[in-house]
C-alpha cells in the first residue's frame, strides 16, 4: 500500500513536471479574437518561428481584454486594434514601442433582402442611419470592434439603446455572426473573420469600402520597467520583424478564397 | 498465548449501578455485576431487556449515562476486547482481508499479521476458502469468520452478541465448539443468546437480566435446576419449548 | 443539419496531427486533475464522512455547493490568483498546461470529495459499530472505507473527468487557450464554433464524447467484474 502512495506520488510529480516543461524561446502575444479567427496567426507565426526559433503564444481575447491583460503583466506583447485604447494605454506607462502594424476593414453584414435597404446608402454614416431600427447583433464585448462600432452609431447621431431590435451578444465576432446569421440580422463585422467565416447561412456582405471603416492594428511591447519579467527581448524581436519588410510582405500574402485581408501599414 | 501476569489484570470487572436512559428512556436501570476472568457467561433475557446495550458498553460502544465499569489495573484495556454480532459486518473483499481487519490497530507486521489470520482461518475450518469474497460465505461460514476475526487478536475478553440467532443446528454446534476452544485458550466469554439448549451446553454461569436489571447471576447448573429468581421462572417456563402449554 | 453531421464523421475519417495533439493534451491535462484531484478529495470525502467535528454540516452543504461552482467563476479566481500582478504570480504558471491542471484540480475536487462522503458515509453507517469496537482510529477507518468503496468511487472519480475534460469556461481564461500549447479540445470546441465551424466543432465533440464514453464503459465494466467477484 505505502509502495503504491510513493508511486503515485512520483508519478503525479513527474506529470507536473512535464506540463510544466516549456520552450525557453517563447513569449505570450496578447491579440484579438478577431486576428486570430481570421486565421492570419496559423499563418504568419511559423514564419516568424522557422526564421528565429522564437515561439509565439497567442492569447486571444477582446481588445479591452487584451490590454487588461498586458496592464497586469501577462502578456509580453499586444496586438490590438482601437487606437484611442492604444493611445492610452502608452500613455499611462503600460506599454512601450507602439507601432503600426496593419489594417482590415470593417463590413456590414446582413440578410441578403436587406430590409434596412443600407445597400444603396452613400456612406457609413447614412448605413447606421438606416440601421437604427433594423434587427441588429452587436459583440457588446468592449473589443475593438464594439468601440468602432458605438463610434459609428455616435457619428450617426444614433443611440443603438433606443432601438428595441438592437442586441448585444457579448462574445466574440465570431459568435456574433452565429447569432446574427441565427436571426437574420445585420452586424459589423471585421472583413478577415468574415471570409473565414463559415456558418453564413442568409448573411452576405451589405456595405463596405467608407474610409471610416478602416480598421487599423498597432503592435507594442508591454512596459518592462513595469513588469521585469517581460521578455523584452524576444518581444522586440517579433515587433520588429512584423513591422519590417518581411513580416509586412508576409502580411499582405496572406489569402483566403484569393482575397487578401489584412494591408499592411509600418510605413 | 500471551503473558498471563497482564491478562488477568484486566479482572474481575465490576459494573456499578450501571445506568443507560437515553432520551429518559430506562433501558438499564442499575446494573450490578462481577465479572470473573473465567469461563463462560450467558446473558439470558427477554427481547428488549437490555443484553445487548450491556455488552455493547462493555466494549466501550455505549457510553453509561451513570455508574462505572472498573477493570482491574486499567480503565481502558485496549486490544485486549472483541466482539462478535449476530450479523457481523464484513468488507468487499477476501475472507483472509477480512479476518486481517482486526488487526490493523494493533500495529502487527505483515509476517505477524499473516501467521495469525492463517492460524485462526485453520481453527476455524475456512482455510479453503481464504481466497474467496467474503460476501459470498453462507451464514454458518460468515459467523466463523467473525469468530475468527476476534479471536485473531487475542482477546482476553470476548463479548458474543446472538451469535447462532440466525443459524442452523449444524452451523450452530461449530461455533459453540469454536467458542470453547477460544475459552480454552484463555479468553473469558461474555454471550447473550435466547437459545436456552445452547445456554445449557456451553455456559459456566448465567447473567439474567429482565427490565434493564441483573435479576440473577448464578452458576449454569443450579440456575437451569432452581433459578432462585420469579423473573427467571417465569421467563424459562415461557421460552423453554418442552414445557410450553398450550392451554388444553 | 445532416450533412453537418456527415461533414464531422468524414474529418474524423483523417484527423491530422494538431487535432491529435489536443486530444493528447486534453487527457493531459485532465486526467493530472482528476489524479490530483482524486488524492485530495476521495480522503477528504472519506474524512468528512467518517469523523466527527464542529461545523460539518456548513461544510458538507459548502463541499455539494461547490460541485455546482461556476468554471468560469472558479477560473477567473485561478486566473487573479496566478496572473503576475497576483499573490502566485511569481510562479509564472498562467497560460500554461500546469496552470491548467491547478484549476481543473480545483474543480474536480469538491465535485470528487461530496461523491466519496455520499458514497462512503452509506457504508460508514453499517461498519461504524465494528470499526470502533476494533478501536479504529478515523484515519484508519477512513482508509478501510475507501479500500470497500473502491468499485463505487470509479464513478465519483469518472463524474470527475467528465467535469474536468468537458469544462470549457476554467481553461480557456487559465490556459488562453493557445495553439498547440495549451488548447485542448474543450476550447478548440468553442473556438471552432466561434469560427463557425460547426462540423470540425462536431468532430471534436464526438472524440470528447467517445473518450468519455469508453471510460464510462470501462469503469462499468469494472464495477460489474468487481461486484461478480466481491459481492
Ligand atoms: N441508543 C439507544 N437509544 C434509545 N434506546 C435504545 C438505545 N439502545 C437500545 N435502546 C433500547 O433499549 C432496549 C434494550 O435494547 P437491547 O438491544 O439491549 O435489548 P436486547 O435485550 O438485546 O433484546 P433482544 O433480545 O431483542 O436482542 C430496547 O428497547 C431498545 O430499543
Ligand atoms: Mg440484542
Amino acid at each position: 500500500m505505502a509502495n503504491f502512495f510513493r508511486r503515485l506520488i512520483l508519478i503525479v510529480c513527474s506529470m507536473l513536471l512535464m506540463a510544466g516543461a516549456q520552450a525557453e524561446d517563447s513569449f505570450v502575444l496578447a491579440s484579438t479574437t478577431s486576428t486570430e479567427q481570421s486565421g492570419l496567426f496559423s499563418y504568419l507565426l511559423p514564419l516568424f518561428t522557422a526564421k528565429t526559433g522564437i515561439q509565439v503564444k497567442v492569447v486571444a481575447l477582446g481588445t479591452g481584454q487584451a490590454l487588461d491583460t498586458g496592464r497586469r503583466g501577462d502578456a509580453d506583447v499586444l496586438l490590438v486594434h482601437d487606437r484611442v485604447a492604444e493611445d492610452k494605454f502608452i500613455a499611462d506607462g503600460w506599454g512601450v514601442e507602439r507601432r503600426n502594424v496593419m489594417y482590415n476593414d470593417f463590413v456590414v453584414v446582413g440578410p441578403k433582402a436587406d430590409p434596412a435597404k443600407i445597400k444603396s446608402a452613400k456612406d457609413a454614416v447614412e448605413v447606421f442611419k438606416k440601421l437604427s431600427t433594423a434587427l441588429f447583433v452587436s459583440r457588446g464585448d468592449k473589443s475593438g470592434t464594439h468601440a468602432a462600432e458605438l463610434r459609428f452609431w455616435k457619428e450617426a447621431a444614433i443611440d443603438p439603446k433606443l432601438n428595441t431590435s438592437y442586441k448585444e451578444a457579448g462574445s466574440g465576432m465570431g459568435p456574433t455572426l452565429n447569432m446574427a446569421a441565427a436571426m437574420g440580422a445585420y452586424t459589423l463585422t471585421d472583413r478577415g473573420t468574415w471570409l473565414a467565416f463559415k456558418n453564413r447561412q442568409d448573411l452576405e456582405i451589405l456595405y463596405a469600402g467608407d474610409r471610416r471603416l478602416f480598421n487599423a492594428y498597432g503592435v507594442m511591447l508591454v512596459n518592462p520597467a513595469k513588469y521585469p519579467h517581460i521578455k523584452k527581448e524576444l518581444g522586440m524581436r517579433f515587433i520588429d520583424w512584423l513591422t519590417a519588410a518581411e513580416g509586412q510582405a508576409a502580411i499582405a500574402g496572406y489569402k483566403i478564397n484569393g482575397e487578401q485581408l489584412f494591408f499592411p501599414d509600418a510605413h | 498465548m500471551g503473558n498471563v501476569q497482564i491478562r488477568l489484570s484486566m479482572f474481575p470487572i465490576n459494573l456499578n449501578q450501571l445506568r443507560f436512559t437515553p432520551n429518559g428512556r430506562a433501558v438499564l436501570t442499575g446494573v450490578d455485576l462481577e465479572l470473573g476472568g473465567e469461563g463462560i457467561s450467558v446473558i439470558l433475557g427477554p427481547n428488549g431487556s437490555g443484553k445487548s446495550v450491556l455488552i455493547r458498553m462493555l466494549a466501550g460502544l455505549e457510553m453509561p449515562d451513570a455508574g462505572s465499569i472498573h477493570w482491574q489495573g486499567s480503565n481502558a484495556p485496549e486490544g485486549q476486547i472483541a466482539i462478535v454480532f449476530q450479523h457481523p459486518m464484513l468488507l468487499r473483499s477476501t475472507v483472509t482481508a477480512n479476518v486481517a481487519l482486526g488487526l490493523r490497530p494493533l500495529g502487527l507486521s505483515r509476517c505477524e499479521t499473516v501467521k495469525r489470520v492463517n492460524e485462526v482461518l485453520g481453527r476455524v475450518g475456512l482455510t479453503h476458502r481464504a481466497k474467496d469474497s467474503a460476501r459470498f460465505l453462507s451464514g454458518g461460514e460468515r459467523q466463523r469468520l467473525a469468530l475468527a476475526r476476534a479471536w485473531a487478536v487475542r482477546p482476553r475478553l470476548l463479548l458474543l452478541d446472538e451469535p447462532t440467532a440466525a443459524l442452523d443446528p449444524t452451523a450452530t454446534e461449530a461455533v459453540e465448539q469454536i467458542v470453547r476452544e477460544i475459552r480454552t485458550d484463555g479468553a473469558k466469554i461474555v454471550m447473550s443468546t435466547h437459545n436456552l439448549g445452547q445456554a445449557l451446553r456451553i455456559s459456566d454461569d448465567i447473567i439474567f437480566i429482565e427490565a434493564g436489571r441483573v435479576r440473577e447471576h448464578t452458576p449454569s447448573a443450579r440456575f437451569f435446576s432452581r433459578p432462585h429468581s420469579n423473573e427467571a421462572r417465569l421467563f424459562m417456563q415461557g421460552e423453554l419449548p418442552w414445557r410450553i402449554s398450550f392451554g388444553d | 443539419m445532416l450533412n453537418t453531421i456527415l461533414d464531422a464523421f468524414a474529418l474524423l475519417a483523417h484527423l491530422d496531427s494538431g487535432v491529435l495533439a489536443i486530444v493528447l493534451l486534453s487527457l493531459k491535462v485532465s486526467l493530472s486533475a482528476v489524479l490530483l484531484g482524486a488524492l485530495l478529495g476521495l480522503p477528504l470525502g472519506a474524512w468528512v464522512a467518517v469523523a466527527d467535528f464542529r461545523g460539518k454540516a456548513v461544510f458538507t452543504v459548502l463541499l455539494s455547493g461547490m460541485m455546482g461552482m461556476p468554471t468560469v467563476v472558479l477560473g477567473v479566481i485561478v486566473y487573479l490568483l496566478l496572473s503576475r500582478s497576483g499573490p502566485l504570480g511569481e510562479l509564472g504558471l498562467l497560460f500554461t498546461p500546469s496552470a491548467m491542471i491547478l484549476a481543473q484540480t480545483l474543480l474536480v475536487a469538491p465535485l470528487i470529495a461530496a461523491l466519496t462522503k455520499q458514497v462512503v458515509e452509506d457504508v460508514w453507517r453499517d461498519y461504524a459499530t465494528e470499526l470502533r469496537a476494533f478501536r479504529y482510529t478515523p484515519w484508519q477507518s477512513m482508509l478501510t472505507l475507501l479500500y470497500d468503496c473502491r468499485y463505487s468511487l470509479i464513478v465519483a472519480v469518472l463524474a470527475g473527468l467528465g467535469r474536468a475534460i468537458s469544462e470549457v469556461g476554467a481553461v480557456m481564461i487559465i490556459g488562453g487557450n493557445i495553439n498547440g500549447f495549451t488548447r485542448v479540445m474543450s476550447t478548440a470546441i468553442a473556438l471552432e464554433t466561434a469560427k463557425g465551424d460547426l462540423p470540425l466543432s462536431i468532430a471534436l465533440g464526438l472524440v470528447l464524447i467517445s473518450m468519455v464514453l469508453g471510460l464510462n464503459a470501462l469503469a462499468y465494466g469494472l464495477r460489474q467484474w468487481a461486484m461478480y467477484k466481491f459481492g
